[in-house]
């Protein structure tokens, strides 16, 4: 495998989309529950041990094989909100228009005619990550970050924050980062022999409630 | 000397009598989980379940099963709510909850709140499978400390299959000890009582609920697969509870 690939895959530049997303920042910017860096840490904190674990244990899976439709229901079932089911199928149909660009393979392709409308945005990743001959551990590792880092970027457009006090927070979220990529692929592993059922299924009642408050704004910044 | 935990059973069977009612064929219980049957209306039987000790206190694992089948209609409530509390053995308490209708059964588990005291540290898991024609309203409801206490470590999972796919698993973790961020603005932001209200019925299939936000901390969500749920966060119990009644009221 070539490591340079996961930093084309990771770069906050690759064309899947991503940056019309906030990750649930906008609904709580808008709610006053972030106010600044310290509150914008504490987001993401609770992003990436929920949204990001789970989403990183499924990007694992995908990459060891387990089968793309299993996890992509095991994802509609982690996944209450619609609107967030429906914002990760049309992330999902983006990447997977820049993977199959970047890295063909007959894999893509085949997912791409069983999910028309777009499977979840991490099954995709997973597939992309393992064209690109990368490993359950760096698709993990993309899933977990673009957990977090979509939303610290979102907050400096919604907030005018300092840029570089959104990157301090995602840069001393790195321990806590590895530990999440340590227990998405340890769960992947176990999905392989048990089935998807021993995937995460960390929840945050508030990201939920909030994207379904967001999709009902007439005005928006993100899509979600 | 060892200090182990009590380990308690209860099962519930529910069953069409043939005359327009519900048998309860199976009605039993041990130790601190006691049933009782009381007063149903119509082909409804209402089973309380009454906490005859306290806890669960750590190292205590209990388990409900309650299974209801083609034609017969249960409901399930408590008599108090369940209060999660340290206990002497060392470890997690475990509060497991299995729950099968089966086609054309109907129920509902509307269980008093579970409430997580400073130093306790409770495993809940709610695993409930319904037929691809029967009906459930479930709550759950979980209050983070009694009043102004810190909680303890609450961790409860829920799963919900219908005809065999899954269409809700779910878990929240809080308290001390829990991943980081749990009480920050992702997660409770500091919301102390937090619930779930699943409803499945096969009309849902056909003519899914639609999304709304009833307020300040409450949506209804479709799920994929003919079941709704309702999630909501509150400052304090009676709040959940107000916020949880006006959505069950609001489903008809």
């Amino acid at each position: 495998m070539s490591r340079a690939a996961l930093l084309v895959l990771a770069d906050g530049r690759f064309p899947a989309g991503g940056h019309a997303h906030s990750g649930g920042a906008e609904a709580a910017v808008k709610a006053g529950r972030i106010t600044g860096a310290g509150s914008l840490a504490d987001f993401c904190r609770g992003r990436l041990h929920t949204a990001g674990l789970v989403s990183g244990a499924v990007a694992a899976a995908a990459v060891l094989g387990v089968d793309p439709l299993e996890l992509d229901r095991a994802t509609d079932a982690r996944t209450p909100s619609p609107a967030l089911r429906v914002a990760a199928r049309k992330l999902g149909r983006q990447l997977m228009r820049a993977g199959r660009a970047t890295w063909p393979s007959a894999e893509l392709d085949a997912l791409a005619r069983q999910f028309p409308k777009g499977a979840h945005q991490p099954v995709v990743l997973g597939l992309v990550a393992r064209a690109a001959g990368l490993g359950a551990e760096d698709a993990a590792y993309c899933a977990a970050y673009e957990s977090v880092s979509g939303a610290a970027s979102a907050v400096v457009r919604l907030l005018s924050l300092d840029p570089f006090d959104a990157t301090g927070v995602l840069a001393r979220l790195a321990p806590e980062l590895d530990r999440v990529a340590d227990r998405a692929v340890e769960a992947a592993r176990a999905v392989v022999g048990d089935g998807v059922n021993a995937l995460p299924a960390a929840s945050a009642p508030l990201l939920e409630i909030g994207a379904e408050a967001h999709a009902a704004w007439a005005v928006r910044l993100f899509a979600s | 000397m060892t200090v182990t935990g009590v380990r308690a059973t209860a099962r519930i069977l529910a069953r069409d009598d043939g005359r327009g009612g519900t048998a309860l064929p199976v009605l039993e219980g041990d130790g601190p989980l006691a049933l009782r049957r009381t007063r149903g209306s119509g082909a409804e039987a209402r089973v309380m379940l009454v906490g005859a000790m306290s806890g669960p206190l750590g190292g205590d694992h209990f388990a409900v099963e309650a299974e209801v089948g083609d034609g017969a209609r249960l409901s399930v409530g408590s008599a108090a709510a369940t209060i999660a509390l340290p206990g002497q053995a060392k470890g997690e308490s475990r509060y497991d909850v299995r729950l099968n209708v089966a086609d054309g059964g109907e129920l509902c588990w509307l269980p008093e709140q579970l409430i997580s005291v400073h130093g306790s540290d409770l495993y809940v898991t709610t695993r409930v499978e319904v037929g691809a024609d029967a009906r459930l309203v479930l709550r759950e409801e979980q209050v983070l400390g009694r009043a102004g206490e810190e909680p303890g470590r609450l961790t409860s999972r829920l799963s919900v299959r219908v005809a065999g796919r899954m269409v809700l698993d779910q878990e929240l973790a809080c308290g001390p000890g829990a991943p980081g961020g749990w009480d920050g603005p992702a997660v409770l932001g500091g919301y102390r009582a937090v619930g779930q209200l699943v409803v499945v019925r096969p009309e849902f299939g056909e003519r899914p609920v639609g999304a709304r936000v009833l307020g300040d901390g409450v949506a209804v969500m479709p799920l994929a697969g003919p079941a709704a749920l309702v999630t909501a966060v509150a400052a304090d119990a009676l709040r959940l509870r107000r916020a949880l009644d006006e959505a069950l009221a609001a489903f008809g």
